[in-house]
């Protein structure tokens, strides 16, 4: 609650587009962290390709305005259930053949790839040029000469998510869902139906993320092969709620902060190479996988306990 | 480079992310070998092999056990964070130029009868043929290779015999490196070096190996071969930026339908 707040009132003390912008960001990180964690976190499914639901959402609404003409609040709809499309067919064949662990983090990884080859080879997408949105500014494009409202814009999309969350967390899916995390056996045993349990949940998972790649189409006006489906962006998904804590409903925020100023911070300190932003990054993934499995929510609800 | 993978993913049941990263590292040390001490990429086979056998025993042994507790995917996400500290250490040390070196036999081509092939590439074939058949011997006929078999099919139990297991998946896992950068060395004459070089390799080596088998080494060989054909067949028929697709497809059809690979056993 003082989390929202404290995001609601942000842009009225920010003076400076640089902060505006590294909270939107931040923002869009968590988003695309939630979408993730809902499906890793929860459903210890380990996905390594959800580029695959970012650039379909991304992508699709992009081809709908430029292609078809289409407005971006259709578009954006569209893509979106582009978005839980994809995750659904995903989940449907890996989960029908009972892909676990590895295999399954290897062939989202795949099927990424696949949709990137295929959008960098084929022009109706763009190919190698990428995707390019003309600039219009106006709430019916949903594009915004103020930026602000960018930030309102992924503000009520992160709240909306974190929102479904909270609730999947208290429903008897999601505690359905966390029974196939810890022993997916013994919860068949017990009469729950895995595969529709898993297959719902990718199928969220993969529309919130697509719900993230259609605000960076909407903010950026672009997206090719690299940035929609390449493997930068899966690991972008799984970064910050890993190290905010997965399987907790505020940990990919925690962890988007964490890395949004830990990114600064490199760059204050070493300068703006390339590179070094993901070598912190990567750093920082070692140091909670050994030391804080539980991300820092678990660090946060240790020190709970320890006060009270 | 697949037997590497398969050596590692069979014995460990670890995917190992950072298998294209460490590949990279090898391809740098076999540049700056011949580009600062003048040394042949073919004569800096032993060396490397040498030192990234240490060096992925160090590795496995202080780094990725401690860390990934066992876990499988824990495993993939410490070698994904491995792989994106070497990437970017690498890509902030040497920046991302491309570069290449140059040696008199790359140009020398040797008539095979149906094409002429370059000499690296003949010469990386009959010593892919090699190491396949010392691994092999390696495996069946040596303690080392019975204790890595044993840590593979019971790892209690290998442990109740009283083989120390940490210390055979270190060894294990530097044999991988070791064969990684031996693969590098032969590459070298006819390929570059980036810092991102080594990304267009994991899939391909994972699909090499899921395709042969996993822990199957005739299996990985013969997935790379049959892989080989596939991937120029697919960008003949389909052209250059579409032919990548080729190895994808397989790599998810292979997962899907038929798991223990062509050549694998049934578990």
């Amino acid at each position: 609650m003082l989390l929202f707040v404290f995001f609601l009132v942000l842009p009225l003390f920010i003076g400076s587009r640089f902060w505006l912008g590294f909270w939107t960001t931040t923002l869009f990180f968590a988003l695309l962290g939630q979408s993730w964690n809902i499906l890793g976190g929860y459903g210890g499914q380990v996905s390594f390709g959800h580029a695959v639901f970012f650039g379909t959402g991304a992508y699709v609404s992009a081809v709908l305005q430029v292609r078809f003409g289409l407005d971006a609040w259709t578009s954006a709809a569209l893509a979106v259930a582009a978005g839980a499309l994809v995750g659904a067919f995903v989940g449907a064949l890996s989960f029908r053949y009972g892909l676990r662990g590895s295999y399954f983090a290897l062939v989202t990884l795949a099927f990424a790839e696949v949709f990137r080859v295929l959008v960098n080879a084929w022009d109706f997408t763009g190919s190698g040029f990428g995707m390019l949105v003309p600039m219009k500014p106006g709430a019916a494009n949903l594009q915004f000469a103020d930026r602000t409202w960018f930030y309102y814009m992924i503000f009520v999309l992160a709240v909306l998510a974190y929102a479904i969350t909270w609730r999947v967390e208290r429903s008897r899916f999601g505690a359905y869902l966390l029974a196939i995390r810890e022993n997916e056996d013994a919860a068949r045993a017990l009469g729950i139906d895995a595969f529709r349990i898993k297959l719902a949940a990718i199928t969220l998972s993969g529309a919130m993320a697509a719900v993230a790649g259609v605000f960076y189409i909407q903010y950026y006006l672009f997206v090719d092969s690299h940035l929609g489906y390449g493997p930068a962006m899966s690991v972008n998904a799984l970064l910050a709620p890993l190290i905010g804590g997965a399987g907790t409903v505020l940990g990919p925020l925690i962890g988007a902060v964490a890395l949004g100023a830990l990114a600064e911070l490199t760059s204050l300190l070493l300068g703006k190479e390339p590179g070094v932003n993901l070598l912190a990054f990567g750093v920082l993934l070692l140091v909670i996988l050994r030391f804080l499995p539980n991300g820092l929510m678990g660090l946060l609800k240790r020190a709970q306990r320890g006060s009270s | 480079m697949a037997l590497g993978l398969a050596l590692i993913y069979g014995v460990l049941h670890i995917i190992n992310f950072a298998h294209g990263s460490i590949l990279m590292l090898a391809l740098y040390a076999g540049f700056f070998l011949f580009t600062l001490a003048g040394v042949d990429p073919y004569a800096a086979i032993p060396i490397l092999a040498a030192v990234f056998f240490a060096g992925g025993y160090v590795l496995q042994r202080y780094v990725i056990a401690p860390i990934s507790f066992g876990r499988d995917t824990n495993v993939l996400l410490v070698t994904l964070g491995l792989s994106i500290i070497i990437d970017n250490l690498a890509l902030y040390l040497w920046t991302s130029n491309t570069r290449t070196i140059d040696v008199r036999y790359a140009q020398v081509f040797v008539d095979v009868g149906v094409t002429a092939v370059a000499l690296p590439k003949l010469v990386a074939l009959g010593a892919a043929v090699l190491i396949g058949v010392l691994f092999w011997l390696l495996m069946t006929r040596t303690d080392a290779g019975k204790a890595i078999r044993a840590v593979s099919k019971e790892r209690q139990g290998a442990r109740i015999v009283g083989i120390s297991v940490e210390h055979v998946f270190a060894l294990s896992f530097g044999l991988g490196c070791a064969v990684v950068a031996i693969a590098a060395c032969l590459l070298l004459p006819t390929f570059y070096v980036t810092p991102q070089v080594g990304n267009a390799f994991v899939l391909i080596a994972f699909t090499t190996v899921v395709l042969g088998g996993m822990g199957s080494f005739m299996g990985a060989l013969l997935g790379g071969l049959l892989l080989g054909v596939v991937e120029a067949y697919s960008g003949l028929l389909l052209g250059e930026s579409l032919g990548q697709i080729g190895i994808f497809l397989i790599f998810i059809l292979v997962l899907l339908f038929r798991p223990t690979g062509l050549f694998g056993q049934r578990a």
